[in-house]
C-alpha cells in the first residue's frame, strides 16, 4: 500500500476512466438529472454515499463470506442486495431530512440501485484488488477509495453537464434538437474530450 | 448439500439486511398527516403557484398548518374546495372568479421600428430599445406569456395573444411574464376591456396606432354608471362600477374599447 497507489486511483476513476465519460455506466440519471445544477449536485452525493458504502461492504461480503465458501458466482446478487439496502437507506435519509428534494427525484432515487455505476465499482473493485481469489495488500483501502473517487468523477460529470444544459437553456436551439437530443450530443462531445485523457499512463 | 452453503449465506445477507433496514425505517419515519394526502389528491396538481405555495404540495402543507385558506386556490372548483374546506373543518369563503385579460389592439396595425433579430422571447426584445414596435406600451408578440401559461389559455392570434376565458385560471403567471404588463385579472362575469396601455398623448398614440387609446374623453362622457375614467391619458374601467353595458364601446373613436367573445 503506498501514496502513488491512491494517487494513480484518484486519477484514473476521476479522468482517465471516468465512470460516466469513458465508461459509459449510469447514464440513465445522467441525462435525467442534469438540467439543473443543485439537484445534479444532490444526486451526486447520492451517488458517492453509495458507491463508498457499498464498496466498503461488498469488499467485506467478498473477502470474508464469498471466498472462503467458494461462493464467488454469487458475486453479482449479493452485491444487488447490498445497494439496494444502501438506497433504501438514502432514500429514507432524503425523505426525512429534505422533502422537496425527495419529490423532485421521484423514480430516480430508486433507479441508484440499478444505476450501473454503482454496481460497477463493486465488481471493478473486485476485479482490480483480488488477485487469483485472494486479496492484494491494502485492497480494502483501494476499494474504498476507488468507490469514493468514481463517485467523484460522476460528480465532475454532472456539474460540467449541468453547468452546460443550465446555459443552453437560454440560447435559441432548433425545436428538434430541444431537451434530450441536444444533452445526447453534449454528452457524447464531452466523452470525446474524456477520452483524451487516455494517453497517460502511470 | 452442495446447495445449502449459498442459500444460507444469501439467505444470512438478506435477513441482515432486511433487520437493518426496518430499525432505519422506525428511526427515520417521517410522519405524515392523513390529511395532507388527501387534500394534495383533490388539488389540481398543475403547481402554478398562484395561491403563494410552493406548488400544490406546498399549498396543502400550508392548508394543513393554517398559513393558508382553501379558497387561495384559483385553479379547483368551487365544490373541490368546498371538501378541502371539510377535510380541514373550515367554512369556504367565496371569491369572484377571475380572468385574464389583454390589455393591447395593437398587433400587426402596429408597424416595426427596426428588425429584431434576437431571441424570440418578449422580456428579451424588451430589452432592445423597450422592444421593435413602435408603440412603446404594445404588445411584441413573441408569445411569452403563451409559454408562461401553465393551462394552455393563451394562444396567439394575428400576432396578439388571446386568452381562452374556459381554460384561463386567474393564476397571475401572465400579468407577471409580460415585460410591458398588458395583462390584467378582471372578474370573469364583465366583458368590456379597455385595449391600450399607451400613456402618450392622444397625437403620439395616433401616430403609431390606429386603435389605442387617444384619451378623448368620450366614453368618460358618455358612461351612465361613472365606471370608466381617463386618468394620464389612458381609459380605466372600474369594475365594481361596470355593468358591461357597451355604451363605451359604440361611441369609441379608434375603436380601443371592446367587448369580450365569450
Amino acid at each position: 500500500m503506498n501514496i502513488s497507489q491512491f494517487l494513480t486511483i484518484f486519477i484514473s476513476a476521476v479522468f482517465i476512466y471516468n465512470v460516466i465519460l469513458s465508461r459509459f455506466l449510469g447514464l440513465c440519471s445522467f441525462v435525467a438529472i442534469s438540467k439543473e445544477t443543485k439537484p445534479a449536485l444532490a444526486m451526486s452525493l447520492a451517488v458517492m454515499f453509495v458507491t463508498t458504502m457499498s464498496s466498503i461492504l461488498t469488499w467485506l461480503i467478498y473477502r470474508f463470506l464469498l471466498i472462503p465458501f467458494h461462493l464467488e458466482y454469487l458475486r453479482t446478487i449479493s452485491f444487488i442486495l447490498v445497494i439496494a439496502t444502501f438506497v433504501q437507506l438514502v432514500e429514507m435519509i432524503i425523505r426525512k431530512i429534505a422533502p422537496p428534494l425527495y419529490r423532485f427525484f421521484g423514480i430516480y432515487l430508486p433507479l441508484i440501485t440499478v444505476n450501473c455505476a454503482v454496481l460497477g465499482v463493486a465488481v471493478l473493485n473486485i476485479d482490480m484488488f483480488f488477485v487469483k481469489g485472494k486479496a492484494m495488500e491494502g485492497s480494502f483501502y483501494y476499494s474504498v477509495f476507488q468507490g469514493i473517487c468514481v463517485g467523484l468523477g460522476y460528480t465532475l460529470a454532472m456539474l460540467l453537464m449541468s453547468g452546460i444544459r443550465e446555459r443552453l437553456e437560454l440560447c435559441n436551439i432548433p425545436k428538434a434538437l430541444k431537451d434530450f437530443p441536444l444533452a445526447f450530443i453534449i454528452a457524447s462531445i464531452m466523452s470525446l474530450a474524456f477520452m483524451g485523457f487516455n494517453g497517460f499512463k502511470f | 448439500m452442495e446447495i445449502l452453503i449459498p442459500i444460507l449465506t444469501l439467505g444470512f445477507l438478506g435477513v441482515i439486511f432486511g433487520i437493518g433496514l426496518a430499525i432505519a425505517s422506525k428511526k427515520l419515519a417521517v410522519n405524515i398527516d392523513p390529511r395532507l394526502e388527501r387534500i394534495h389528491g383533490l388539488l389540481p396538481g398543475s403547481n402554478c403557484g398562484a395561491c403563494g405555495g410552493a406548488g400544490c404540495f406546498g399549498f396543502a402543507e400550508d392548508l394543513l398548518s393554517g398559513k393558508a385558506k382553501a379558497s387561495a386556490c384559483r385553479v379547483s372548483q368551487e365544490e373541490v374546495k368546498e371538501r378541502i374546506a371539510g377535510i380541514l373543518g373550515q367554512k369556504l369563503e367565496k371569491t369572484a372568479k377571475l380572468v385574464a385579460v389583454l390589455h393591447c389592439n395593437g398587433g400587426k396595425k402596429v408597424k416595426n421600428k427596426f428588425v429584431y433579430d434576437g431571441i424570440a422571447d418578449c422580456v428579451a426584445a424588451n430589452l432592445v430599445l423597450k422592444g421593435q414596435k413602435e408603440c412603446v406600451f404594445g404588445c411584441l408578440g413573441f408569445g411569452t406569456c403563451v409559454s408562461a401559461c401553465p393551462f394552455g389559455a393563451i394562444s396567439m392570434e394575428n400576432s396578439l395573444p388571446k386568452v381562452d376565458p374556459a381554460k384561463c385560471k386567474a393564476c397571475n403567471k401572465c400579468v407577471q411574464a409580460c415585460p410591458k404588463r398588458l395583462f390584467t385579472l378582471i372578474p370573469s362575469e364583465q366583458s368590456v376591456v379597455v385595449s391600450c396601455r399607451s400613456l402618450n398623448m392622444g397625437k403620439d398614440v395616433k401616430y403609431v396606432c390606429p386603435v389605442g387609446c387617444i384619451a378623448c374623453k368620450i366614453c368618460e362622457k358618455t358612461c351612465k354608471f361613472d365606471a370608466i375614467h381617463v386618468l394620464g391619458n389612458l381609459a380605466y374601467i372600474d369594475y365594481k362600477k361596470c355593468t358591461s353595458c357597451g355604451g363605451c364601446v359604440k361611441v369609441c373613436p379608434s375603436k380601443t374599447i371592446n367587448i369580450l367573445a365569450k
